[in-house]
């Protein structure tokens, strides 16, 4: 019983919480812009895959893990893209394509993997992103542990969500973006040019995604390997739901998930005697139970899923 | 000179053609009412105008430049503005959010939140149009977010208002307050587009009125020239029929009753329905009066449990029913035409026959052992479309495929073949053209006089007066007043309606 | 909803699966491969000899069953991305059961494992149908949770209660008399298949005939038309989700019990993911769950040849597998390509 109190109650663990945090807040930011627009993105498991991938082999190709970053962000864009052209342009099933979408990247990183590494499992070893010790903040008791020394991914992160949480309910364009996922014909009748909003949108939405699987592949690991998102855009969209499609509250939904799964990775290295599969299971039930418990009292943007045609282009 | 000038415009949507070179104008500061029945183009007439629609072909001139609208941007940077009959407002975003989207005050990038109420509070102060910036849209009347619509219009510049149907939703004292408003904006220049199917109001308001039928303009006059008499007669294009009404006197037996019904209203809000008592006898029509939203949707749901009343009973010949789900209550005997028939009373992507059977689909006729007996199905469809002059050429075809009324006649016939005593008659003659609705109240008053009892829920009041043999008001979810038809001046009626009961 | 109409939407599917060759042609080429040995590969792995055949049919018969899942929770209006986890627990309990009940008569104990295997996946199927029928939650994002927790919960049982007493984690071979019987000597093609293409008609006279079938299509085209005729939708969503669910366990347990005769954990290379292409290809007809199934059947088996003698990845198959439901899903995106003739809804109400 110690034991148990000693893996729950373990300082590391917030450590970890904060760390693990990151990238599935990160793409439930994704998802709370791309869902405010209207535009349902189960793909961002999808996008977050992409960009661990196109990270490492940025990185591996130029030797510098910022660029890794950088290409990391563009490659979820890239797929961001792919969604908002067959969501938004040609009108396709939200969900379908988002599902469709999360098959074509597991299968295209898995595939290139294995063609340029020859390896079936993983990719080679990067150089991956150094950690930052905050000055000052890493010498304060307690919190320095906690807060003091993380991958500099995470300080960007959280700054990024702040932002985030600025843009969408401080801004013109935040307003224009809440408008259109509410009531895209009456964004429209006011000149606000719906398309466009949700073209940026779903890609911005992508680009956080892949930032957050850049942080996988380069800031926790420092090499890709075959499906190594692992259903955390899924865990991602229920911290977005019980978040209220507001990034600040889907940060504070991801340090649920984040908590348990530190639990979880402490659990797995002790000598507690518990079977690696049922403690591995945890994040999954845990997400299952959130969502259940969120939805009941979450209203999603009204138009959400909708598609929208502008009265002009219809003859 | 004329503020708006529209020419030979036409639009076909698909081969149906909803407006046949159609001319308008209207001149600076005039209030112009564009007058029809459902269907006639009003409403794509002015879509075309303020951008939502292209023509086909035709010209459109502001302050006599010719122009090309092909977005709503457009409209409004040419003082184009609309306020449509569902008002474009998003339900979750404040008032002041709705009014400011794409045109927002800021302040060093940020959204400039005083700025935009201040300025809110500016327009309505000059035009007396009282709204709150801060309040959510859900949570404010209808008339209130009319005001925030055109508030919205005018913070845009809208030297030219379209107003699409405006006054359907209004208890009478807030059209009177429309009115007013409109009255002041024509003062000050304004230039107002009126569409309205009214009578009343089209001679209370207009300067001029322009009346369309079938997708072509019938003609412009002065209102002063004009009488309600004229104006019919250009609307419709002949008299319109008269109900041969000959009524029996009620049973004494009660075919279905409300007991203390209550509905609870979401959490801090009011009841939806708060002890509503009603009884309904075979062979009468008990009308519901009311204006839109004040319990109208809460009641048609109780009564056929689609929704369990929070206090109350409901009683159908003598059996408490209350707390059975749809299909048994259903199955004692009521026939139940929805008020919102294209979501609740049928499925668009399946067939006239799958869709005959809808709600009796179980019943003994229709299935063996729980196998569809296609060839019974597709007899009754046809029996329906027979019988209720539905035009269609084929049961197989999807019900998506007809037209309002057509569907409307299929959901009519097919509620009425059921076996029934109780008829639960929601907006019944909702979105169709006359002809439509008349066969369709021949069809109510022959169900009546086959001993049937009725309850008629309608939000025009014309409807209710001519069907009803006792009229029951409804205003904020209370039965205000039941008397037999005769007894109610249309007067009192409109008061009761708004909650007036102490001027009757 | 005409056969005419379903012939042209399968046509533009086929389509849809040569334009992702193509595109997987493309990479193929730029990765340094040669295409034509890719492809060549590819098609006789399907189709050269009756090996190949078999081996196409073997792989086409799980497909069956988690397409014909994913198909018919389709008509409810559910996607049910949860096949995998279903075809995992419906395996490891056809398993058990078949192990277990070595005293019953061959047939009937191959009756009540494959009931078994069906019950497993109905039970797993029922959880996401009733957090969605009562509570909201979207079933794409629970049933895949579902499959991790399946994955993880048959390994665990694998290792702990089942286990062969040899050094890999698997149960023991089923005895002769618990597995289904072969069709074709000699290969591993069983009567799954037959088995399959029984639930495919079953499941399409239910969908077509049936009061249960029309009141599913009527909560999936509609639910608040559902309640107004006296549908419960919450019922139909629970129901629905089972039956999927109980299809998809039928895919583990025949793949256990007629192809693997043993239960091996993350022994499926995807076929309930698969069985989602496979869906989206049928559409609304669930005949074409049949030719769809084969069609898939065909690549895998294709891709494991292609990966044995070109050396390229299997999991390009994958790739294809996704470009195909993206393609289906917008099929603007294939008469943008090709000019193809589809015919837009006619848009525009008046008033």
């Amino acid at each position: 019983m110690s034991e148990f109190m000693d893996i729950v109650f373990n300082i590391n663990n917030l450590t970890a919480t904060i760390r693990m945090a990151v990238p599935i807040a990160l793409a439930a930011m994704g998802g709370a812009f791309s869902e405010r627009s209207g535009v349902v993105n189960i793909g961002l498991e999808g996008m977050m895959l992409t960009g661990a991938f196109s990270g490492v082999l940025a990185c591996q190709i130029t030797g510098s893990p910022w660029l890794g970053v950088l290409f990391a962000i563009i490659g979820g864009g890239l797929v961001g893209a792919i969604h908002a052209v067959l969501t938004v342009g040609l009108k396709a099933d939200h969900v379908v394509t988002g599902v469709g979408i999360n098959i074509l990247a597991s299968g295209t990183t898995t595939w290139l993997m294995q063609v340029i590494w020859k390896r079936k499992g993983t990719s080679d070893l990067v150089a991956g992103l150094a950690t930052w010790s905050v000055p000052g903040l890493r010498d304060v008791p307690v919190l320095g542990t906690i807060l003091g020394t993380h991958s500099p991914l995470v300080y960007i992160s959280f700054l990024l969500i702040f932002l985030g949480w600025v843009l969408m309910f401080k801004t013109p364009l935040g307003l224009r973006i809440r408008m259109t996922g509410e009531h895209p014909e009456a964004a429209d009748t006011v000149g606000i040019n719906v398309r466009a909003i949700r073209y940026f949108c779903v890609i911005l939405s992508g680009c956080l995604a892949g930032l957050g699987g850049a942080y996988l592949s380069l800031a926790q690991l420092n090499w890709f390997s075959k499906d190594m998102s692992a259903g955390r855009g899924y865990m991602a969209l229920a911290a977005c739901i019980f978040g209220g499609w507001n990034p600040l509250k889907g940060l504070g939904a991801s340090f649920l998930f984040s908590f348990t799964d530190a639990i979880q990775m402490r659990m797995q290295t002790s000598k507690l005697r518990i079977a690696t599969e049922l403690v591995q299971m945890i994040p999954y039930i845990l997400t299952i139970l959130i969502l259940a418990g969120a939805v009941v009292r979450s209203r999603p943007p009204a138009a959400l899923g909708e598609h929208y045609e502008s009265g002009q282009t219809s003859k | 000179m004329y503020a708006i000038r529209m020419e030979n415009i036409t639009k076909c949507f698909g081969s149906v053609v909803a407006n046949d070179d159609v001319s308008f104008a209207a001149s600076p500061g005039e209030i112009h009412c564009l007058l029809g029945e459902n269907g006639a183009g009003k409403s794509t007439l002015m879509r075309i105008l303020f951008g939502l629609y292209r023509a086909d072909s035709g010209s459109i001139y502001v302050n006599d430049n010719p122009v090309t609208i092909s977005g709503p941007r457009d409209a409004i940077s040419l003082g184009i503005g609309m306020v449509h009959q569902h008002f474009m407002l998003a339900e979750q975003l404040t008032v002041a959010e709705n009014i400011v989207a794409g045109c927002e005050p800021q302040r060093r990038g940020l959204l400039n939140y005083e700025q935009a109420r201040r300025d809110i509070l500016e327009v309505s102060e000059r035009y007396g149009l009282q709204v709150d910036p801060d309040a959510t849209v859900e949570d404010i009347s209808v008339g209130q977010q009319q005001r925030v619509e055109i508030i919205k219009a005018l913070m845009r510049g809208a030297e030219v208002l379209i107003l699409d149907e405006p006054t359907a939703v209004l208890t009478p004292p807030e059209v009177s307050e429309l009115f007013t408003v409109m009255r002041t904006l024509s003062e000050s220049g304004t230039t107002i587009i009126f569409i309205t199917h009214k009578l009343k109001e089209t001679m209370e308001i207009s300067n001029k009125v322009t009346v369309l039928r079938d997708g072509k303009k019938v003609g412009t006059v002065n209102t002063e020239d004009a009488t309600p008499e004229s104006l019919v007669e250009m609307m419709v294009g002949r008299s319109l029929p008269v109900h041969d009404d000959c009524r029996m006197a009620p049973k004494e037996a009660i075919a279905l009753e409300l007991k203390d019904v209550s509905v609870a209203g979401r959490k801090g809000s009011r009841a939806r329905l708060d002890g509503v008592n009603l009884d309904v006898r075979f062979g009468e029509i008990l009308g519901i009066a009311g204006v839109d939203g004040n319990g109208q949707l809460e009641l048609e749901e109780v009564v056929c449990g689609l929704r369990r009343p929070s206090k109350g009973k409901v009683i159908m010949s003598g059996q408490d029913l209350t707390g059975n789900d749809t299909r048994r209550i259903r199955d004692k005997g009521v026939a139940y035409i929805p008020s919102d028939r294209l979501r609740r009373g049928m499925v668009t992507s399946l067939s006239l026959s799958r869709n005959s059977v809808l709600g009796m689909h179980h019943h003994a006729h229709f299935n063996q052992r729980g196998v569809l007996q296609e060839d019974i199905i597709d007899e009754h469809a046809e029996e329906i479309i027979a019988k209720y002059d539905v035009r269609a050429e084929s049961v197989h075809q999807p019900m998506g495929s007809l037209s309002g009324g057509n569907q409307q006649k299929m959901v009519v016939g097919r509620e009425l073949t059921r076996p029934h005593s109780v008829v639960i008659a929601c907006q019944p003659t909702r979105g169709l053209d006359v002809g439509a609705a008349y066969y369709i109240r021949e069809q109510i008053l022959d169900s009546r006089n086959k001993g049937k009892a009725v309850l008629l829920v309608s939000a025009e009041l014309d409807e209710i007066l001519e069907l009803s043999d006792r009229i029951a008001v409804i205003y904020e979810g209370q039965i205000v007043d039941v008397r037999p038809t005769g007894q109610f001046t249309e007067r009192e009626l409109g008061l009761l309606m708004t909650g007036e009961r102490n001027g009757v | 909803m005409g056969p005419k109409q379903d012939v042209s939407k399968f046509a533009y599917s086929v389509v849809a699966i040569v334009i992702a060759l193509l595109v997987g042609a493309v990479l193929i080429a730029v990765s340094g491969y040669s295409v034509k040995d890719a492809y060549s590969n590819l098609f006789m792995g399907a189709f050269g000899g009756v090996y190949s055949l078999a081996t196409t049919i073997v792989m086409s018969t799980p497909l069956l069953f988690t397409g014909l899942s994913v198909a018919f929770a389709f008509q409810c209006g559910l996607f049910n991305v949860g096949a995998e986890g279903q075809l995992y627990v419906g395996a490891l309990t056809s398993a058990v059961v078949a192990l277990g009940l070595g005293w019953l008569p061959p047939v009937l104990r191959v009756v009540i494992a494959l009931l078994a295997g069906a019950g497993a996946g109905a039970l797993l199927g029922f959880v996401p149908g009733y957090l969605k029928a009562k509570l909201g939650a979207h079933e794409v994002i629970t049933t895949i949770m579902l499959n991790y927790v399946a994955t993880f919960l048959t390994t665990f049982l694998v290792k702990t209660y089942f286990k062969d007493p040899g050094p890999v984690d698997q149960t023991v071979l089923l005895p002769s008399g618990s597995r289904l019987p072969e069709l074709i000597r000699g290969t591993r093609v069983s009567l799954g298949i037959i088995l399959g293409i029984a639930a495919v008609a079953l499941l399409n006279h239910i969908m077509r005939r049936s009061v249960l079938g029309y009141e599913i299509r009527v909560v999936g085209e509609n639910p608040h038309a559902a309640e107004y005729g006296g549908v419960s939708v919450s019922a139909k969503t629970v129901q629905a989700m089972m039956i999927s669910g109980a299809v998809a366990g039928l895919a583990g347990s025949v793949e256990v019990m007629g192809t693997l005769y043993r239960f091996i954990p993350h022994f499926s290379p995807g076929y309930g993911f698969t069985g989602i292409a496979v869906a989206v290809i049928a559409g609304q007809n669930l005949w074409a769950v049949i030719p769809a199934a084969i069609l898939f059947g065909a690549l895998q088996s294709g891709g494991q040849t292609m990966q044995l003698f070109a050396g390229i990845p299997m999991e390009l198959m994958t790739m294809v597998q996704g470009l195909v439901i993206l393609f289906v899903a917008a099929p603007a995106l294939g008469s943008l390509l090709f000019r193809l003739k589809i015919r837009a809804k006619e848009g525009g109400g008046l008033e």
